[in-house]
């Protein structure tokens, strides 16, 4: 009995100071395994008379308990700091870049346009086309422009030998939107656009959209409202705005929109946004579509203009010079 | 139109201040473009006369002048500018006064003499840009007299950016109405009186051009004085037009222009013979302009001639031989109607742009020629002497324009504009614009004057009615209508969507213009179908592009020469081939060069090769869903692609693109590495999408069992592929290439391919046995139909 006591507190000081996995599992072994310390005890019962044996196992049993629970908890200790041990070998230096991480982006143009569309998608206004090589008829003379007005003379036009053009505004798209279709009718029209003129403010391409609405109702008042919501959703601010009269031959009334701008040295001033008005009657009929039953309003604008507004780009021509280093701005 | 203010003001009463005065402009649709404010702040300069000039004593450039101020003693003046000299009158700006540019002017000691005051030039004064020397006046400016005061100064010169539709505001007559409109107060126009005929002077008018020229109105003026002077107010309304003087009599005939609208023309009348005849040009005739050019005529011009020669090209420039130089002393002044179809696009034919084509060709008031014409006379006579002739009139007056009632209804104004204008107020902006008003239960009738040739029916009204009421005053409406739902078709790719996949895989999107130089597309081998701009703004910009690769490698090289080492450039746009109509189709294309990756502290870098490229095809095809329509061939490359490392890609069979590394011979030519690969694929075809249908999950396990083949170099990989579907059939889910070696251990034009057989079948698991099956059949496949071997 003594003997059974004595070395079980020698193997819990051993428990104790174990300090790997596998030293304890020896001592495991040794103690609680087939040969072990216990099992002899245990064994050693069957010689005992009966009220004694009973005696005598419960003190082993305690004692087995004793030593199962120390090796228990010891083995949770050394498990514990093994894996404190890998995990602090496992440190990475998280700060190191990861792999194809890389990505590219899309041309502000193209992020303006998509985002000016997308707006007029909202209200259900339907994307159309139109070819960049166009007729005459669908540039000009279905838009009310005669053969010789001095309003052509506005769009400096590339021609080609066959007297085809290539488009200087996106409004041809209303006429071919408009043909063989009755109202309403509610179309954007993004696109490129051609002028033979090229300096610092001014491409031979560029991009516009076009947008046309034609319906039952619609009047000045709500071309008014339809563009100051739009401007306010393109910019996320609220601007003052003003409608100016002007002049395009397909549409009248007819309005340049001027937004009150802040400049760099904290004035103001009006800059021109686009340009827009009630759909002229004459190109109503001249798409089958009777300018006594509908009405509608037409806008125009130039999607750089947005773009440079929008991202602060002040040279027209970084647009097309595809430079890494400034594409790499919008991505 | 440029114009001066004052000028403006003494033709209508404004009361609005100046900014008021620009702000109403423009918001009525006639934009001021440019204000300058001319000769503010100019108190204390008074007109001047230098009566002695002397040399500096200290100075070479400058002089010691006596100066008469007119206060009775001569003040000295110490002077450094070129021109000055005994005799002339000057402004001086006396001791006290303050310049606009700020400077104040003091008595001073200059080089050790004293000075009084300063003699100023235009610039000095704000009152132009001349810096050259002192400001000359007439030498019968009054001395004494405030600077300010001669010159009706302050002033302001505005300029109008007008719209075509508004050829009546081209004089300041048709201005003044407008301003009276939009301020309510009256034009002051003077009764135009005829001048006194003191000579019979006559000359023949033959109207020959029909509806092109219906109203010419010709008169001489016999005996004027060369030498006249054009006196300084009317010099200085000239100067702020934007008009330099010239000589008395092109001055009058600017000024009338300017004031009235319509352009005249002073011929000199010795140098011409018999009657006028308004004709149109022959084929092929030529006159020498004013300008010293020489006009090529067609049909298509209309000229003034006399009996044997072409005088002046009409509605657009005088001739040379009859102008009117500084000898003449008999004019002949013309002052017509011409049809402005007549005119339009004329002058730009020629390469011109005149002050006269350019109101012909928008529309001249038909009913102006005799009163422009009196007012001509009216000023010659008094300005440079002389004696008039009878005015001389040829008209046809069923071809002139005649003013046309228009309705206007007063339900329809207000549907298009969606606002009520008060019948009064519609009443009054017409009658104010100089417009008859006839009122009807529903509407009005409206006459214009015959210088609004822009009112043509009723919209043009419903604008003359915003205009004046205000697009301010219009209110803002969000407009109402069906909430139809547009219909996005789910066969299809959004085209942002896919530009956004490409920037995903690192690739960065230009935009190149439309046209490219021949020379370049001729370097790529682009010869056929090319459809090229009649009007190039530059050799370089010549042709419609065929192909978005020439560009975008372009754009390319632009980045490599500026230390940029990885590029990825993709663009999305239309190619252009020659047809009727031209065809028209939009195109992706990519461009890469550089390393495969970019630089990676953990991974080895690695040149980018032709099956990146074929990735970034794989995965632009795989987005479709339908990847099996889409096929790759070796065969039918273009010149710009490596033959061995180039792919023409093709979606049912049909061509639609191709990709892979540039020519070596092309790369070397635009000075580029064997590194550069491109692709470029029709759009449309990238854009289709399957709409999926889907099945049922498999129940039964896969397995997987990996060969390695030993096969000739020339079999591809897709016959191999090909082979072991064939024989497998539906227990092939997938067949997995995962290593291709040759080199030590593979016979010289052999190579190892490596690849793993993933086997399922849809109604049983498969045992080992099964799988094992598969792999033989496989493999004697591979033998019979490629020379393959199975590796040991």
């Amino acid at each position: 009995m003594d003997d059974l006591e004595s070395r079980a507190a020698q193997a819990l000081a051993e428990v104790e100071k174990a300090d790997t996995l596998e030293a304890l599992d020896a001592l495991r072994v040794g103690l609680l395994g087939k040969s072990g310390i216990i099992t002899a005890a245990l064994k050693a019962l069957g010689a005992l008379a009966p009220d004694e044996r009973k005696a005598r196992g419960a003190e082993v049993n305690r004692v087995k308990d004793r030593l199962a629970d120390a090796l228990a908890v010891r083995k949770q200790t050394l498990e514990q700091a093994e894996l404190d041990r890998r995990l602090a070998s496992e440190k990475l230096d998280i700060s190191l870049p990861g792999r194809d991480g890389e990505r590219g982006g899309i041309h502000p143009i193209t992020r303006a346009l998509e985002r000016i569309a997308s707006i007029f998608a909202r209200l259900g206004y339907q994307r159309a086309d139109g070819p960049e090589i166009e007729d005459d008829w669908h540039n000009f003379e279905a838009l009310n422009f005669p053969p010789h007005h001095p309003a052509r003379a506005m769009h400096d036009t590339f021609y080609f030998g066959d007297g085809r053009l290539l488009r200087t505004h996106t409004s041809p798209v209303q006429i071919r939107a408009m043909q063989g279709r009755q109202p309403p009718i509610r179309i954007i029209a993004p696109g490129k656009v051609y002028r033979s003129d090229s300096d610092q403010t001014h491409s031979p391409m560029f991009h516009q959209i076009e947008g046309l609405l034609v319906d039952e109702t619609s009047s000045f008042a709500d071309l008014k409202g339809t563009l100051a919501e739009f401007i306010r959703a393109f910019f996320e601010r609220d601007f003052e705005m003003r409608f100016r009269p002007s002049y395009f031959p397909f549409t009248e009334p007819s309005a340049e929109v001027d937004i009150r701008w802040d400049a760099e040295d904290g004035s103001t001033r009006w800059l021109e946004v686009l340009g827009c008005g009630m759909v002229h009657p004459n190109v109503l009929a001249n798409c089958g579509i009777d300018p006594e039953r509908y009405t509608g309003f037409a806008f125009g604008l130039g999607v750089e203009r947005f773009a440079m507004l929008r991202y602060g780009v002040s040279d027209l021509r970084a647009f097309f010079e595809n430079d890494l280093r400034f594409l790499k701005q919008f991505a | 139109m440029k114009f001066s203010e004052n000028w403006l003001r003494e033709l209508v009463e404004i009361k609005a201040d100046r900014a008021a005065l620009a702000h109403a402009l423009t918001m009525a649709g006639l934009e001021v473009e440019e204000l300058t404010v001319l000769g503010e702040g100019l108190a204390g300069v008074v007109v001047a006369e230098i009566v002695a000039a002397e040399k500096h004593p200290e100075a070479d450039r400058l002089q010691v002048c006596k100066v008469d101020a007119g206060q009775g003693e001569l003040l000295q003046i110490v002077c450094g500018a070129p021109n000055a000299r005994v005799g002339i009158k000057v402004p001086l700006a006396t001791v006290g006064a303050s310049l606009p540019g700020g400077m104040a002017i003091k008595a001073a000691k200059l080089r050790g003499v004293e000075s009084f005051g300063m003699l100023c030039s235009a610039k000095e004064l704000g009152v132009d840009a001349d810096a050259s020397g002192l400001l000359e006046l007439p030498l019968d400016a009054p001395v004494g007299q405030s600077l300010a005061e001669y010159l009706g100064l302050p002033d302001a010169s505005i300029e109008l950016k007008l719209t075509p539709n508004r050829p009546d505001c081209l004089g300041l007559i048709g201005l003044a109405h407008d301003v009276a409109a939009l301020f309510g107060s009256a034009v002051k126009v003077p009764v135009q009186a005829a001048a006194p005929v003191t000579v019979q002077a006559k000359r023949g008018i033959r109207l020959q051009a029909g509806k092109d020229a219906p109203r010419y109105l010709g008169r001489m003026v016999e005996g004027i004085d060369p030498a006249a002077r054009t006196p300084l107010w009317l010099t200085e309304r000239l100067r702020r037009a934007g008009l330099r003087p010239i000589s008395a009599v092109v001055d009058i005939t600017n000024y009338v222009m300017l004031e009235l609208g319509q352009p005249l023309h002073a011929f000199d009348n010795d140098a011409l013979q018999g009657d006028i005849v308004v004709r149109h040009a022959g084929a092929g005739e030529t006159l020498k302009l004013l300008d010293g050019s020489e006009a090529k005529l067609d049909e298509g011009f209309m000229l003034i001639a006399d009996e044997h020669k072409a005088l002046a090209v009409a509605g657009v420039m005088g001739g040379f031989d009859s102008r009117v130089t500084d000898a003449t002393r008999n004019i002949f002044l013309e002052s017509a109607h011409f049809a402005p179809a007549a005119i339009m696009g004329r002058a730009r034919k020629l390469g011109m742009h005149t002050d006269a084509s350019h109101r012909f060709e928008r529309g001249v008031d038909p009913e102006l020629p005799r009163r422009a014409l009196e007012r001509a006379t009216e000023l010659l006579l008094s300005i440079a002497g002389g004696h008039a002739g009878p005015v001389l009139v040829a008209e046809n007056l069923a071809d002139l324009p005649k003013p046309a009632a228009v309705k206007l209804r007063r339900a329809r104004l207000k549907r298009v504009l969606g606002v009520d204008v008060a019948d009064a107020e519609v009443a009054r902006i017409f009658t104010a614009l100089g417009m008859q008003v006839e009122t009807h239960a529903d509407g009005w009738q409206i006459t214009a004057p015959s210088s609004r040739f822009d009112i043509e029916r009723e919209e043009d009204l419903i604008e003359e009615v915003a205009r004046i009421f205000g697009y301010d005053n219009i209110p803002t409406r969000t407009p109402t209508g069906a909430l139809t739902l547009t219909i996005e078709p789910e066969g299809r790719i959004n085209e942002l969507a896919l530009r956004e996949q490409l920037a995903a895989r690192g690739y960065y999107e230009a935009v190149n213009l439309s046209f490219v130089a021949a020379e370049l597309l001729t370097r790529w081998n682009f010869t056929e179908r090319l459809v090229p701009l009649a009007n190039p703004l530059s050799a370089d910009l010549a042709v419609m592009r065929p192909s978005l690769l020439p560009g975008l490698i372009e754009a390319l090289r632009h980045n490599r020469a500026r230390q940029q080492e990885r590029i990825r450039l993709f663009e999305v746009a239309r190619v252009f081939a020659e047809g009727n109509p031209p065809v028209e189709t939009p195109s992706l294309a990519i461009v890469a060069c550089g390393n495969a990756h970019a630089e990676q502290w953990g991974e080895a870098s690695r040149a980018l090769d032709f099956h990146d490229i074929k990735g970034d095809f794989d995965a632009l095809i795989a987005w479709g869903g339908e990847p099996q329509r889409w096929s790759v061939h070796s065969d039918g490359l273009p010149g710009w692609l490596h033959p061995g490392r180039g792919a023409r890609v093709a979606r049912d069979g049909e061509t639609v693109g191709y990709l892979g590394a540039l020519h070596p011979q092309l790369a070397k030519a635009l000075d580029l590495g064997a590194d550069v690969h491109v692709l470029e694929i029709a759009l449309e075809p990238l854009l289709a999408r399957r709409l999926p249908q889907a099945q049922a999950v498999p129940r039964f396990p896969m397995v997987r069992r990996d060969i390695a083949m030993d096969l000739p170099e020339e079999v591809s990989w897709s016959q191999v592929e090909q082979t072991v579907r064939d024989s497998l059939g539906d227990r092939l889910k997938e067949l997995q290439l995962f290593d291709r070696y040759s080199g030590k251990g593979v016979e010289v034009g052999r190579k190892s391919l490596a690849m793993g057989l993933i086997l399922q079948d849809a109604s049983r698991t498969l045992t080992d046995d099964d799988a094992d099956r598969c792999v033989r059949e496989a493999i004697a496949a591979l033998e019979q139909t490629c020379k393959a071997k199975l590796r040991g």
